[in-house]
């Protein structure tokens, strides 16, 4: 099977996030772009279905940051080829303007099937995967948490809430939304990457033009303003503790 | 027409989901502020019993065999020649499993323009909002709905479910299915969430554990301080997703929602899909380093403080005491 993961670079939400002076964007400067998550278990997902039936990986992501970094790792992880946007990406970049870039590159690679993460946290006009979907013309199923295919169908496992699953019958070629891969994303030890730096390449495909149509304009950003934050409790660890443990009595639960 | 809300109703399984309600409700704000009417879109086979107590001005109900569970392609169809003729100012729909992957391709299909996340639509002068929610809760992002229309996937967030709820039945207007013949995804069966496991749902002490547990071997301290509470541990995404706990023991959007009297959050920094289903906890007490974390916001009680130091300690006292 031939499939094409799809990446995209998020803020790092362990940093502290910024807004910058005009109000309506984040301040980037020093701001750290990691792999969005569930585009991790897309890649995983995607290597596991082609250790079990053949195939080729292809991850394609925007040259932003540290792309060659994520893309290389993908690579000691166990994909095949690795391909980046280049030019005319910001950080902010919104996913009508990724999901066109891509799309003509996909086409060009022709896959069976496409992943790629359910969603992103900084997602403003709808996840990436359903507007690829509709580019290209396939069928798209979301929230996907297992793949198994059979000839040109695929059965996959798709998370609704309260742990119902609905086991859905899609045709190839499509477009998945992973939420999880069905095993944890597999780790890979860093000399490995140093080795994917040395042995792989990346290729390099030029946009022209992004179109940022069909998002929409923010006017202003801010932080949430919360009536009450919680109460904080001080104090040296013993101190923070036994105040729990008379809160436990208070609450009735001890 | 023009001026119109549109709720697309959400139902799994024969009842409707609360994102709903809260989505009639959202509504409701914006087509009183623009002078709009307030319609209710109802898809599914043998399923106008549904439609009674959506508190909409009217219902639209398209009935076909195609429609009796949810697929994303008979969704898209169904909508998209509806949204196409009637233009109405905005279309609402869950930033759920159903609502997200039909929104995107609508937005594609359609050409128009799409909002995700939305904790809020609202109207301020006469003139369409919005507020998403991004970067795990951390940021509110505010603008003008874009027009004519707009598609809008909406959160749980500023309006209660309760004010879409209405005792007095909407008047229900069928409207024509369109063909669904070459339907690419079909719904084989649901699988049930599996059972022997504990209900989180009804246990009445939760001990909740987040990212910031880092390993698995480190679960071993959460439970030890669970056993000292008589509680029962639970979970949000990373951790059930690293395989550490099963999937029977997710708090959040694809798990449970719980109601205990006592959530206890250890290292949970409180990203909205996990806030969404802890909202009807008693008391939430939070542990985190982090002192911007979310999870402070709707906490009662909070320690800014290392798990790893705080939680040997007050297992060590439970015990003593």
């Amino acid at each position: 099977m031939n499939i094409v993961v799809l990446v995209k670079l998020v803020p790092d939400l362990v940093e502290e996030l910024e807004i910058d002076s005009s109000g309506a964007t984040l301040d980037t400067t020093f701001m750290r772009m990691i792999i969005n998550e569930p585009d991790e278990h897309a890649l995983e997902q995607a290597i596991i279905l082609k250790e079990r039936e053949g195939g080729e990986v292809t991850v394609l992501g925007p040259a932003i940051e540290d792309i060659d970094g994520v893309l290389f790792t993908a690579f000691a992880k166990g994909s095949d080829r690795l391909i980046k946007l280049v030019d005319g990406f910001e950080l902010e970049v919104n996913n009508h303007a990724l999901a066109r870039a891509f799309t003509s590159v996909i086409r060009e690679l022709n896959p069976d099937l496409v992943l790629t993460g359910v969603q992103a946290h900084n997602d403003l006009d709808g996840s990436l995967g359903p507007l690829v979907a509709e580019y290209l013309g396939m069928s798209y199923v979301g929230y996907v948490s297992g793949v198994t295919s059979s000839g040109d169908k695929l059965t996959v496992r798709k998370e609704y809430p309260g742990g119902l699953i609905g086991e859905m019958e899609v045709a190839i070629p499509a477009v998945l939304g992973i939420q999880s891969a069905e095993q944890p994303p597999r780790y890979v030890a860093i000399s490995k990457v140093r080795q994917a730096m040395k042995t792989a390449t990346i290729d390099e495909q030029t946009l022209t033009e992004l179109d940022p149509s069909g998002g929409p304009t923010v006017s202003q950003m801010f932080q949430p303003q919360v009536g009450e934050r919680a109460e904080m409790i001080e104090g040296d660890i013993d101190q923070i503790a036994a105040k729990l443990v008379e809160l436990f009595g208070d609450l009735g639960v001890v | 027409m023009g001026d119109n809300i549109y709720v697309v109703i959400e139902h799994l399984q024969g009842q409707v989901s609360e994102i709903s309600y809260v989505m009639l409700a959202a509504g409701r704000a914006l087509a009183s502020g623009i002078g709009g009417e307030l319609v209710a879109i109802l898809l599914g086979h043998q399923a106008q019993n549904l439609a009674g107590d959506l508190a909409a001005d009217r219902v639209l109900y398209m009935d076909d065999p195609a429609l009796a569970e949810f697929t994303p392609d008979a969704y898209q169809l169904a909508l998209a020649e509806l949204i196409k003729t009637d233009t109405p100012r905005a279309v609402l729909l869950g930033d759920t499993s159903v609502g997200a992957e039909v929104a995107g391709a609508l937005s594609v299909r359609l050409e128009i323009p799409l909002v995700s996340r939305c904790s809020s639509v609202h109207a301020k002068e006469g003139t369409p909002k919005f507020v998403s929610q991004i970067c795990g809760g951390k940021i509110m992002a505010e603008g003008d709905l874009p027009g004519p229309t707009a598609l809008v996937t909406m959160v749980p967030g500023d309006f209660k479910a309760e004010e879409g709820q209405s005792d007095q039945p909407a008047e229900v207007t069928s409207i024509p299915a369109p063909s669904f013949d070459d339907l690419k995804v079909t719904l084989k069966q649901y699988i049930e969430p599996e059972v022997g496991d504990v209900d989180i749902s009804t246990e009445p002490i939760l001990i909740a554990v987040g990212r910031g547990i880092q390993q698995e071997a480190n679960l071993e301290l959460a439970e030890e301080l669970a056993a000292a509470l008589g509680g029962t541990i639970c979970a949000s995404r990373p951790v059930v997703d690293q395989g550490w706990l099963p999937i029977s023991r997710l708090v959040g959007k694809s798990g449970k929602s719980v109601k205990p009297k006592l959530f206890l959050a250890i290292g949970i920094s409180g990203a909205p899909e996990h806030v969404e289903a802890v909202t009807g906890s008693e008391t939430i007490i939070a542990i985190n380093t982090d002192p911007a974390a979310p999870i402070f916001d709707i906490a009662k009680y909070g320690a800014n403080v290392d798990l790893f130091e705080l939680v040997p300690a007050l297992t060590e006292q439970l015990q003593g005491s």
